[in-house]
């Protein structure tokens, strides 16, 4: 049986689907029939740019309240597969709620996941996916062997959003059946962590400041750093754990994914972890004073160094060049 | 208060990980220890315990041949005990399949909060503790920076993508907390000779009456079918600051024009 029908679970701000959404329209559309799966304040509002994407159809769940997403979105789309309009594949965006959409999906649906896409490939009847191993020195390619739909969790920066100028998607309202205790949980308030500059995963240069540091204090200068270079400023997981930099500034596995024409690591050791955020980067520099640091194994240019004497001077420079 | 907390007892990631070239399974072999990234949802446990005035921590895993040194590192943190689900046709299990097994065994400890790690370090799907939650029919709150307890309920402030959500849930509920969510303690002295005698309740998949079929490789219902070196990034030049380190670094970007 071909691939015809592709559902991507659709997420959507005031500003419209977000880019990792068109993302993985674009892939849908190439596979077979996209439709979208929105749910949310802003679905519905979505469905000119969700269509000009490749969604024919928008199934929209409907403002979900202060309630999390995951329980009541699964809900939702379990019901119209029981009711047999579900598709053969569900692309779902590696993000927090959409984990939580394609977690509690499987168990509605008592099919499996695969998760950490970074490609799909259709194969006559089959769809190979693709996943980073060991911080991406080895290519894994898997697929599903039991009944449709198959779900897969994809990562950001897969495949390019492109509108294709398609009418806007048809609206379906698809409302969720009573989800009891597992739709308990409430959003008593939303805390936007306010940052200046380009955004980290569409900055063109992006400075990351990790362990190396010493102390928050010493975050500044990777913000002036990337301040002079017209990018964004990011982070190691141990330092946001650590607390010296909010959240929206991790580069790595469970942070943002970045590829921008130059990434500069600073007192980065390179974990797998961080690698697999950052190793699609153009071109790569790391400033590290341990020379066997793993970052240095994937840089193209590599300060063996004191972060703390290298960075200073390297800011002077470009403030002297004007 | 009652708490289970989930671990994972995995092959050292410092050493060299490799997959099994016939099964493509990742390979398992030598001492399993505990997951890192378990001991901060183990020492919230044993905080969220603590402050609630009563109850234990009940640990609960999934591992090959009936592996107990990763527990015993979370006993000797102060878990109170532990319950171990081992088979040899677990072998090959998804995160489905697993979260099919440790709801069968949460459900023993009849738990008022179950606390897991976003993910694991060796596997990192992130889809099983959500898959447990639906599974035990309770809420879930993932992606915990900051967790408290009171009043049958669950505060949580939820990391999001620009920021972060203050979130709350009642008991019972399935919680997954990040790295850094409390400063794990070491076990003391005291605690790791006291772990030695705590109990491990090794049960079968037979013990909790999950048809074989449901788990292991026939379970996954997915495999992999090869895997290939990535397109090799190679190192390129290293230099050691001597002072002019600064130097090489504004010539790079000068050659793409980003200066």
């Amino acid at each position: 049986m071909s691939i015809d029908k592709v559902w991507v679970v659709a997420e959507t701000t005031e500003a419209g689907p977000t880019t990792i959404t068109l993302e993985l329209l674009a892939k849908a559309r190439a596979m077979g029939t996209a439709e979208a799966l929105g749910f949310g304040p802003h679905a519905a509002a979505a469905a000119g740019v969700l269509g000009e994407h490749g969604a024919t159809v928008l199934h929209d769940v409907g403002d979900v309240g202060e309630a999390l997403p995951g329980a009541v979105v699964a809900a939702a789309a379990a019901a119209l597969v029981e009711g047999g309009s579900g598709p053969d594949v569900i692309l779902v965006p590696a993000t927090y709620d959409g984990r939580d959409i394609a977690g509690r999906l499987s168990v509605r649906l008592d099919v499996p996941v695969i998760t950490n896409v970074v490609d799909l490939v259709v194969d006559g009847d089959d769809v190979r996916s693709q996943h980073g191993l060991f911080g991406g020195s080895e290519v894994a390619t898997a697929h599903f062997t039991g009944p449709r739909p198959w779900i897969f969790v994809v990562r950001a920066k897969s495949f390019s959003a492109e509108p294709v100028g398609g009418a806007p998607a048809r609206v379906q309202a698809a409302p969720a059946p009573e989800t009891g205790a597992t739709n308990g949980a409430r959003v008593l308030a939303r805390h936007v962590e306010e940052r200046s500059g380009p955004k980290l995963d569409e900055a063109d240069v992006v400075v990351s400041g990790g362990r190396g540091l010493g102390g928050a204090e010493h975050y500044a200068m990777i913000e002036e750093l990337a301040g002079l270079l017209h990018g964004a400023a990011g982070a190691s997981r141990a330092i946001v754990d650590a607390g010296w930099v909010p959240y929206s500034h991790q580069v790595g596995q469970t942070g943002k994914t970045v590829k921008p024409t130059v990434y500069i690591a600073c007192g980065i050791s390179g974990a797998t972890q961080h690698l697999v955020g950052m190793k699609g980067s153009k071109n790569i520099v790391a400033i590290n004073k341990d020379q066997d640091a793993p970052i240095f194994s994937v840089a193209d240019l590599g300060i063996v160094g004191d972060v703390h004497k290298v960075v200073p001077k390297l800011i002077e420079a470009l403030k002297a060049r004007g | 208060m009652n708490v289970v907390v989930c671990v994972k007892q995995i092959p050292d990631p410092a050493a060299k990980q490799a997959l099994d070239p016939q099964t493509h399974n990742l390979v398992r072999e030598g001492k399993l220890i505990l997951d890192d990234s378990d001991a901060y949802g183990v020492e919230m446990g044993l905080q969220l315990a603590e402050q609630a005035g009563g109850g234990e921590v009940t640990l609960v895993s999934m591992a090959p041949g009936g592996e107990t040194s990763g527990l015993r590192t979370a006993l000797a943190m102060g878990a109170a005990k532990a319950i171990l689900v081992s088979d040899d046709a677990l072998a090959g299990s998804d995160a489905l399949g697993t979260a099919k097994v440790l709801a069968k065994a949460v459900d023993r400890a009849a738990p008022d909060l179950v606390i897991a790690a976003t993910e694991s370090t060796d596997g990192y799907t992130g889809t099983m503790p959500v898959q447990l939650a639906e599974l035990l029919g309770l809420p879930s709150v993932t992606f915990a920076k900051k967790v408290s307890v009171g009043e049958g309920k669950v505060h949580v402030q939820r990391q999001t993508e620009s920021g972060y959500d203050d979130v709350e849930c009642p008991l019972p509920a399935v919680v997954t907390v990040t790295a850094g969510v409390v400063e794990p303690r070491y076990p003391s002295f005291k605690g790791i000779m006291a772990a030695k005698s705590k109990p491990v309740d090794q049960l079968t998949l037979a013990d909790l009456g999950i048809d074989p079929a449901q788990v292991g490789a026939a379970g996954a219902r997915q495999e992999v079918t090869g895997v290939e070196a990535a397109d090799a990034r190679s190192a390129g030049e290293v230099v050691v600051d001597e002072g002019d380190g600064f130097e090489h670094v504004v010539r790079f970007l000068e050659q793409l024009k980003l200066v």
